[in-house]
This record gives structure tokens, C-alpha cells and sequence, in this order.
């Protein structure tokens, strides 16, 4: 009674997914599509965290590297199947985040934004100087990645694997806004001394957001390093993480869609600007302050209001 | 045995000492007040019932139980709730989905439940909205029911913070006037709504600014003035206190 309509859009999301392949000519266009699931994955996630409980992360590439790095060391240096290896590095992930989380997200707004900046660094400054079991910025090489007994070769595999995870992805995040953690999560955004009131414990509900926003991450990353097959530090680096946080702004702060939206447009961005010629971060730069300038709530919640109207 | 119990509190910031050594308690059911003049300590003896300040003396009893310094959820929990003087609506949020923010301990708070949409989630959540639905009505913003928060009028607004309050099903609601910026009508709708609640079981306890508001529905009545007791009793007693006419109107 009266929710948002759900499986319409979802519907409409796997049926674009699945037609997709039938309009990309060779593997760089199946790996430009896999690269937006990818991101459309972790920004999802990062949309619950920023988006709705209105929390800033500056550094969730962090956890998407120590995913990817989790799943790199144990499958090469100590012959863990993949799948143990990545559920191991989002286990990682999920106490890191749990420890973390608590004591910086008493912070708010610069402060906070300070914090989680300073801990993507950090991760990515052990990723770059541990050498000896990350093979440092010059990267490390992964092997591939068996799914019962299938091995993932080939970017069409990999594209019907990440495009299902999208999926599986928004109706994850979509069932949990609509449920009384999802309300708390937005009640602690819009005013959190009357969630409190309510009863929302509200430092438990910034950690919860923040380790399930890490564990999107990190389950992304481990996938990536088995894709791309070879990883390097800047998987964790700074700029991936505002990339991520652009993302989120550009589509729409608290909704799903916007987030899918954003990893598909910043992601696409760079190869549609390839003709400006050494002008792409200008070109790129310009785009995002104009989004600022003219739809500051992102793209998709500025569209639905006006188709509402 | 009072449902609320204040013995002693102070409350001091920096150099201003906001509520003085203040006792008093609240029986189970009918309509308190708390009225003084601006600046009295009335919202700060508020925040301190219900967690928002750690008072820097004393202690708050709620049912039996000492309840000094713990945090508004863990008072929610024990059947407390609230409204605010200046309006915590959340604006991200629907009118009703606010109001079911209120019903949150009464609801599942399992991640993984949640994450997979369990029947048992949705079916709680469906009980949980058209209950919320009700209230809405009940309080007189039912024409509101598929409204975004952000789209209602002030008047309405304020009446959907009870209804959220409401909807926790408490045994004490403090109300943080309820009646600041609303007009005569409005005001004695609110009015008949608070006698309603009260009506319903719900001990209710009320700030007020204006006296004369507090006189006609309140069973008891405790004046401040700076930051002290100066009267307590009835709204007759209260009326006639020489010291409250004073404080009011000025000394002579």
C-alpha cells in the first residue's frame, strides 16, 4: 500500500541489461559495460551510507582495494579457492569498518568528510608500501576466478555475471530502504534528535550503513581483481574515491536509480570525451559544476519531480 | 508512585545556571504543565527528562526506574516521548513514513531480514502503515496521508510530530508547546487534541508560553521563573498565587 513502485523499474533495469550485449560490437564495448556494473555495485552501496542516513565517506575506494588485495594475496600467495577469499577479504572489511565506524562517525559533516578522507589514505599508503605481499605500486597479478566449477574467462562471462550482480545489488538496497532500518537510516539524516526520540539508536545505525556500504565495496573489488586480472594501489587511490562520491551526487543522493545513473554517466564520460584531446579533465570538470550549478539533488530525483508535475 | 519523578536537578551552562535545585513530580494520567515566563528553563527541563541534556545535579525517576543520563532511545524504550518546540520533521521523508519512524521498537531491526524483504518484514510494515495512516487521522492531518513532508503547512506539521509521538505508543508525552505559531483556531484544535490523548490514557506533560492556553485543560500546573519553582497546584491555585501574578505581570 502506497510504497514506491519496485518491480516495474527493476524490470525495466535487467531487461536493458539483458538486451544490452545485442548492440556491443566487440570486448572493448562488453568492457566499458562491465566497468559500469562495477561501479553501479559500489555506489549503490555508498548511496545508503551518503544518500540516505546522510553520511559522507571520502574514502571507499579504501575498501574496495583492500577487497580486491584480500582476494589477490590469499588465491596467489596462499592458494585459497576464490570464493573463500573473497568472502574472507569482505569479512575483513566488515570488522575494519565495525571498529572504524564508531568513533568517526560521532564526527559530522568536514569533520567527518576529514576522517574517512584520512582513512583511504592510510589504506592506500599499506597497499602501495607493503611490498612484500602487495608487490607495491608496481601491482600484483590475480588469477581467474571459477564459479561452480565454470571458469570466468572472457569478458561475455564476466558481463552476464557483473550485470546480474547489479541487479541483485538495487533490489538488496531497494528492499532495505523500504524496511524500519531504512526509515531510521533517513530519520537520523533528516533530523537525528527526533530518531532518537523515536528510539533509533543512532551510532549503531551509522555503523550498520557504513560496514554494509564497505562490504559492497570489498565484495566489488575482489570480482575486479579476478576481471582485470592484474591490480595496483590505485584501486584504493583518493581519486577513486571521490570518484565514487561523484557518482552518487551526479545521479541523485538518496535514490538507487540516481546512483546507477551516475556510474553509468562518470563512468562513460571519459570515452565519450577522448576527442577533446588533452582537454577530457576540463571537459570533465566542467560537467560536474554545471550538474552542481543547475540540478544540485542529481540528475534522476530532478527528472522525477518533473515528470511528477 | 509517581510515573515521573525530578528530585533536585540543576542544570548550569558556563556561567548560566538554567534550572535550579527544581523537584517535582508527575502522577499517572491527566494533563500537566510547565509554564513561565521566556527564558524560564522550560524546554531545558525538558531536555533533560527526556536525554537530550545530562542534568549537572540530580536525578530523573521515570516509573520507579533512575533514568538520569540515559540517551533518548533508552527512554523511548521505557515509554517515553516527545515533541519539539522548534519542529524535527524529517523533510527527506513522506508524512507517513514519518509517523512510522515513531512505531521503530515495536518493528523487526534484523539486517538480513530487512535486506531480503522476508515476508514477516513486509507484513509488520503493511500493519505499521495503516496504522500510521490512522493516527494521521486521529490527529487531523489525514488528508495528508500521500503527501510528502516537505509539501504540508506548518499547522499540519506540527500535528504529524504528535502523531509520530503517538505512534511509539507511550505512557508520557511531553509536549514542547504545541501551540507556538499557530493561531486561535488552530490552537483550540490542539487543545481537543491533547485532552484527546489524555482521554486515551496517555499521561500527557506540556510547555507552554501562554498562560491563559494552559489554564482551561490542565489538571496540574508548575510555574518557572528563572530557572526555580515559584508555584505548583491546580489552575485555580496557580491563578491566585501572588507570586506567579507577580512574575507575570510585574512587581508593583
Amino acid at each position: 500500500m502506497w510504497s514506491q513502485p519496485r518491480t516495474g523499474p527493476l524490470l525495466l533495469t535487467a531487461a536493458i541489461i539483458a538486451i544490452l550485449p545485442l548492440f556491443l560490437p566487440n570486448t572493448f564495448y562488453y568492457d566499458i559495460a562491465i566497468r559500469i556494473y562495477m561501479n553501479a555495485i559500489v555506489v549503490v552501496g555508498l548511496n545508503l551510507l551518503i544518500g540516505y542516513a546522510g553520511q559522507i565517506s571520502l574514502g571507499h575506494a579504501g575498501f574496495l582495494g583492500i577487497g580486491a588485495y584480500a582476494s589477490a594475496i590469499l588465491t596467489v600467495r596462499y592458494g585459497w579457492p576464490p570464493v573463500v577469499a573473497l568472502l574472507a577479504g569482505a569479512a575483513v572489511v566488515a570488522v575494519l569498518a565495525f571498529f572504524i565506524a564508531r568513533p568517526i562517525l560521532r564526527l559530522k559533516g568536514h569533520y567527518l568528510a576529514m576522517a574517512t578522507l584520512g582513512l583511504g589514505i592510510i589504506i592506500y599508503i599499506v597497499l602501495t608500501t607493503e611490498s612484500r605481499w602487495t608487490g607495491g605500486p608496481d601491482g600484483m597479478a590475480v588469477g581467474t576466478l571459477s564459479l561452480f566449477g565454470m571458469e570466468l574467462s572472457g569478458e561475455r562471462k564476466w558481463y552476464w555475471l557483473f550485470g546480474a550482480l547489479v541487479i541483485v545489488a538495487i533490489w538488496l538496497a531497494l528492499n532495505l530502504i523500504d524496511s524500519p532500518i531504512g526509515r531510521a537510516l533517513q530519520a537520523l539524516h533528516g533530523s537525528e534528535v527526533a530518531a532518537q526520540v523515536a528510539g533509533v539508536d543512532t551510532s549503531r545505525y551509522k555503523v550498520m550503513i557504513f560496514v554494509v556500504s564497505a562490504v559492497f565495496a570489498s565484495l566489488t573489488g575482489s570480482l575486479m581483481a579476478h576481471y582485470v586480472g592484474f591490480i595496483t594501489p590505485q584501486l584504493a587511490s583518493f581519486f577513486h574515491s571521490i570518484e565514487l562520491v561523484t557518482m552518487v551526487v551526479v545521479g541523485g543522493m538518496a535514490s538507487t536509480y540516481g546512483a546507477v545513473v551516475g556510474a553509468v554517466i562518470l563512468t562513460m564520460l571519459p570515452q565519450l570525451l577522448s576527442r577533446f584531446e588533452g582537454y577530457e579533465l576540463v571537459a570533465f570538470g566542467s560537467i560536474l559544476m554545471l550538474t552542481m550549478i543547475f540540478v544540485p539533488k542529481g540528475l534522476v530525483p530532478t527528472l522525477a519531480a518533473r515528470f511528477r508535475r | 508512585m509517581a510515573l515521573l519523578d525530578v528530585r533536585e536537578v540543576d542544570m548550569v551552562f558556563g556561567g548560566v545556571h538554567a534550572v535550579q535545585n527544581l523537584s517535582f513530580s508527575v502522577q499517572q494520567g491527566a494533563i500537566h504543565s510547565v509554564i513561565g515566563p521566556n527564558g524560564a528553563g522550560k524546554t531545558t527541563l525538558f531536555n533533560m527528562i527526556t536525554g537530550i541534556y545530562i542534568p549537572t545535579r540530580g536525578a530523573i525517576e521515570l516509573d520507579g526506574d533512575d533514568v538520569t543520563g540515559k540517551p533518548p532511545f533508552e527512554l523511548a524504550k521505557r515509554g517515553m516521548s516527545r515533541t519539539f518546540q522548534n519542529l524535527q520533521i524529517c523533510m527527506n521523508m513522506t508524512a507517513i513514513e514519518n509517523v512510522m519512524v515513531g512505531s521503530h521498537l515495536r518493528l523487526s531491526q534484523r539486517l538480513i531480514p530487512s535486506l531480503l524483504r522476508m515476508r514477516s518484514i513486509t507484513r509488520a510494515d503493511n500493519a505499521c502503515r495503516e496504522e500510521s495512516a490512522q493516527l494521521m487521522e486521529f490527529v487531523g492531518v489525514g488528508k495528508y496521508v500521500r503527501s510528502h513532508a516537505s509539501q504540508m503547512p506548518y499547522g499540519a506539521l506540527k500535528r504529524l510530530e504528535i502523531a509520530r509521538a503517538l505512534a511509539a505508543k507511550p505512557k508520557i508525552l511531553l509536549l514542547d508547546e504545541p501551540a507556538a505559531g499557530l493561531n486561535q483556531t488552530e490552537t483550540r484544535e490542539i487543545d481537543e487534541l491533547i485532552q484527546k490523548i489524555a482521554a486515551a490514557g496517555v499521561t500527557v506533560v506540556l510547555v507552554e508560553h501562554d498562560m491563559k492556553l494552559v489554564m482551561n485543560i490542565s489538571d496540574h500546573i508548575l510555574v518557572l521563573d528563572y530557572g526555580k519553582k515559584l508555584a505548583e497546584g491546580t489552575a485555580a491555585e496557580v491563578r491566585s498565587n501572588p507570586d506567579v501574578i507577580v512574575a507575570y505581570l510585574g512587581g508593583a
